[in-house]
């Protein structure tokens, strides 16, 4: 079966995410947010790519995880 | 760069001269950011490497994507970064009215693609557009039409490596043999490994990127502004309307409705959406004539909104330089003149701090690199199966073409390599390279409709009003001259006949010559040779001749012809919105 493209993206975008959003935690008050209009845009931008991330992973992986019951043959026990 | 978009000289990116701009300093965690990118696109070729058994699977995807994926591909394929820089640059040059590459040029030529010709490109089984050309028509216009194709598909991605280098160059003081080798190694591996798939899936992966990593600058200019309102009473009123000053060329871009609409709207996106293979590759790739003819559709959706994200900050970018104290200034290049191509990167430099910033640069090389994986999988399809096939290695086995397929991506990025390093030194020769592909295009769209819709259009027709549209083109351009300039590559190299308010309205203008040349030649020749191709021959290419069997969905939402109803009628809306 072909890659889930869904898997890549939500890999990509919690670590994305991840990293900014951590970035932005351990920042805030900081100079730099001057530019971005005093908003700590690292942190809340991180969360929002988090999300899409999640949003992109889970359903790929709930239905890797029913295509994996699916094809299995039944377990002898 | 996409060939419309090169044609339109005026949203081309040069950033070959000398800028004045602040370097931009990257930290740590925008290298991170960068290096996280890289890894999982070249884990998604290696992912993908066992899908690749057959020159099917490497080619065309298999013919198994889902439309969703298509259709963001279809739209992605486009969405180079000099897309994304040129767009921004003409929101900063003329406002909304940039909008009209989208509601009136992009939109209505990717619904009639899905519409009307995405059946005969996809029932046909041809693998390729110029294959098309081989089964519609005969085997010179498809030679004309693969070898110019081929050609300027790694000319395009060479002058994209170029773009990067340079302007990787520019903003961070990177060294150009450094960019170049490091971008052309991601997207060979990841071409080489997964073929199309890998390539499709990359250009998802950056439209994404792109998406989110540019709406923050339209957040954050926005409200730095005060809102809509706030941006929009900094603006002259030019900048304000899309058409209502499209009555007349005295308005920023110096284009009237009708060169608009015929130019721009009709000749030159249709001969762009709905004949280059690069796009096209992509909805061909699709599971079923279903998803193939949605794949456009799905792609236009987000088109209609890409305004939003593209011309918005150009416009952010001239209104924050009427508001007081902000600080900002659109760079100026050498010659102190604003350098529009740098509104993107200096928005970025100026609302992004460090981590957003490199999210922002992430997409934006993400883009070059996804727009040279495009050209490359394009060419490495057209120049196996449409000239190496045809005329030097036929009837071979499939696995051998599979091996002619990778060794031509290698080649193709080596090629695209030396085109970029062409381009670095002879920055002339390559515009005008791309002039005369300019030319060959413009008539294009002529041939394919006659194609398409007339049956008695013969081989000999479309091959000699190809090439009399591609002289027309030329003559009409040796002719041309833009009010105050003077002759030479912008036009009036001949002799100055007509003068054109702007170089935009010249080539809108240029288009619809080729094209009217085109099509009266093509119907004159075709109706004074005889057909070669009988009725049955013809099955599957021509509309009259092919059963009309395929609309066959049971959901009216998987329905081409009534989505795509539903997507002209929000593009009207939004024509009407922001008249």
């Amino acid at each position: 079966m072909k890659l889930d493209l869904r898997l890549p993206i939500g890999i990509l975008f919690l670590a994305l995410g991840g990293l900014l959003a951590g970035y932005g935690a351990l920042t805030f008050g900081s100079e730099m947010y001057k530019r971005s209009l005093n908003i700590n845009v690292n942190f809340w931008w991180g969360l929002l790519l988090m999300l899409f991330g999640g949003l992109m992973l889970v359903p790929a992986l709930l239905k890797a995880k029913g295509d994996d019951k699916s094809t299995r043959p039944p377990e002898a026990d | 760069m996409t060939p419309l978009f090169s044609f339109l000289a005026t949203a081309g990116l040069s950033v070959g001269g000398t800028v004045s701009s602040a370097s931009i300093h990257l930290g740590l965690i925008d290298y991170l950011i960068l290096a996280i990118y890289i890894i999982v696109v070249v884990g998604v070729g290696f992912a993908l490497r066992g899908n690749i058994r057959n020159a099917t699977d490497f080619f065309l995807s298999g013919r198994s994507i889902p439309v969703w994926v298509t259709g963001l591909a279809f739209l992605s394929a486009n969405l180079g970064a000099q897309e994304v820089i040129g767009m921004a640059a003409s929101g900063a040059k003329y406002g909304i009215m940039t909008s009209h590459f989208y509601w009136v040029g992009a939109i209505p030529a990717m619904l009639f693609l899905a519409i009307f010709m995405m059946p005969f490109y996809y029932g046909s089984r041809a693998r390729s557009v110029p294959e098309y050309l081989k089964l519609r028509f005969d085997e010179k216009t498809r030679a004309l039409n693969s070898l110019t194709f081929a050609l300027m598909t790694v000319i395009s991605s060479g002058v994209s490596l170029h773009a990067l280098a340079s302007l990787m160059g520019l903003l961070l003081g990177w060294n150009y043999e450094v960019s170049i080798a490091v971008s052309s190694l991601v997207v060979m591996i990841y071409v080489f490994k997964g073929g199309l798939t890998s390539a499709i899936y990359t250009e998802v992966m950056q439209f994404f990127l792109i998406v989110l990593g540019f709406s923050p600058l339209v957040l954050l200019g926005l409200r730095d502004l005060g809102g809509w309102e706030g941006m929009m009473s900094r603006l002259p009123e030019t900048f304000t309307h899309s058409w209502k000053y499209m009555g007349t060329t005295d308005n920023p871009m110096g284009v009237e409705w009708i060169a608009m609409v015929f130019g721009l709207g009709f000749v030159l996106s249709f001969g762009y959406w709905c004949t280059d293979f690069l796009v096209v590759q992509r909805a061909m790739a699709a599971n079923s004539m279903s998803a193939a003819r949605r794949t456009p559709i799905v792609g236009a959706v987000p088109k209609m909104f890409f305004p939003l994200i593209v011309i918005i900050p150009g416009m952010i970018a001239v209104a924050l330089m009427a508001k007081e104290g902000s600080g900002y200034a659109i760079p100026a290049n050498s010659a102190g003149a604003p350098d529009y191509n740098m509104v993107i990167p200096s928005l970025l430099a100026h609302y992004c701090p460090t981590g957003l910033l490199g999210l922002g640069l992430t997409a934006l090389m993400a883009s070059f690199m996804s727009g040279m994986a495009g050209n490359v999988t394009a060419f490495n399809t057209v120049w196996t199966y449409d000239i190496y096939q045809s005329y030097i290695g036929r009837n071979k086995s499939d696995a051998h073409y599979l091996g002619i397929g990778k060794i031509t991506t290698i080649f193709g990025i080596l090629a695209s390599i030396g085109f970029a390093y062409f381009a670095k030194s002879f920055n002339n020769i390559m515009d005008a390279l791309q002039l005369v592909f300019a030319f060959v295009n413009a008539p294009l769209f002529a041939t394919f409709l006659l194609g398409m819709f007339w049956r008695r259009a013969t081989g000999n027709g479309a091959f000699l009003g190809l090439l009399s549209g591609t002289v027309a083109a030329m003559i009409f351009h040796g002719l041309s001259l833009t009010a105050g300039g003077s002759p030479g590559m912008k036009g009036g190299w001949l002799h100055p006949v007509f003068s054109f308010r702007s170089e935009m309205a010249l080539n809108f203008w240029l288009a619809i010559v080729a094209w009217t040349t085109c099509f009266l030649i093509t119907i004159s020749v075709s109706l004074a040779t005889k057909r070669e191709k009988s009725d049955s021959e013809l099955k599957g290419l021509v509309y009259s001749l092919t059963p009309k069997t395929y609309d066959d969905e049971k959901h009216w939402y998987k329905r081409p012809a009534i989505l795509g109803l539903l997507v002209l009628g929000m593009t009207v809306l939004l024509n009407i919105l922001f008249w």
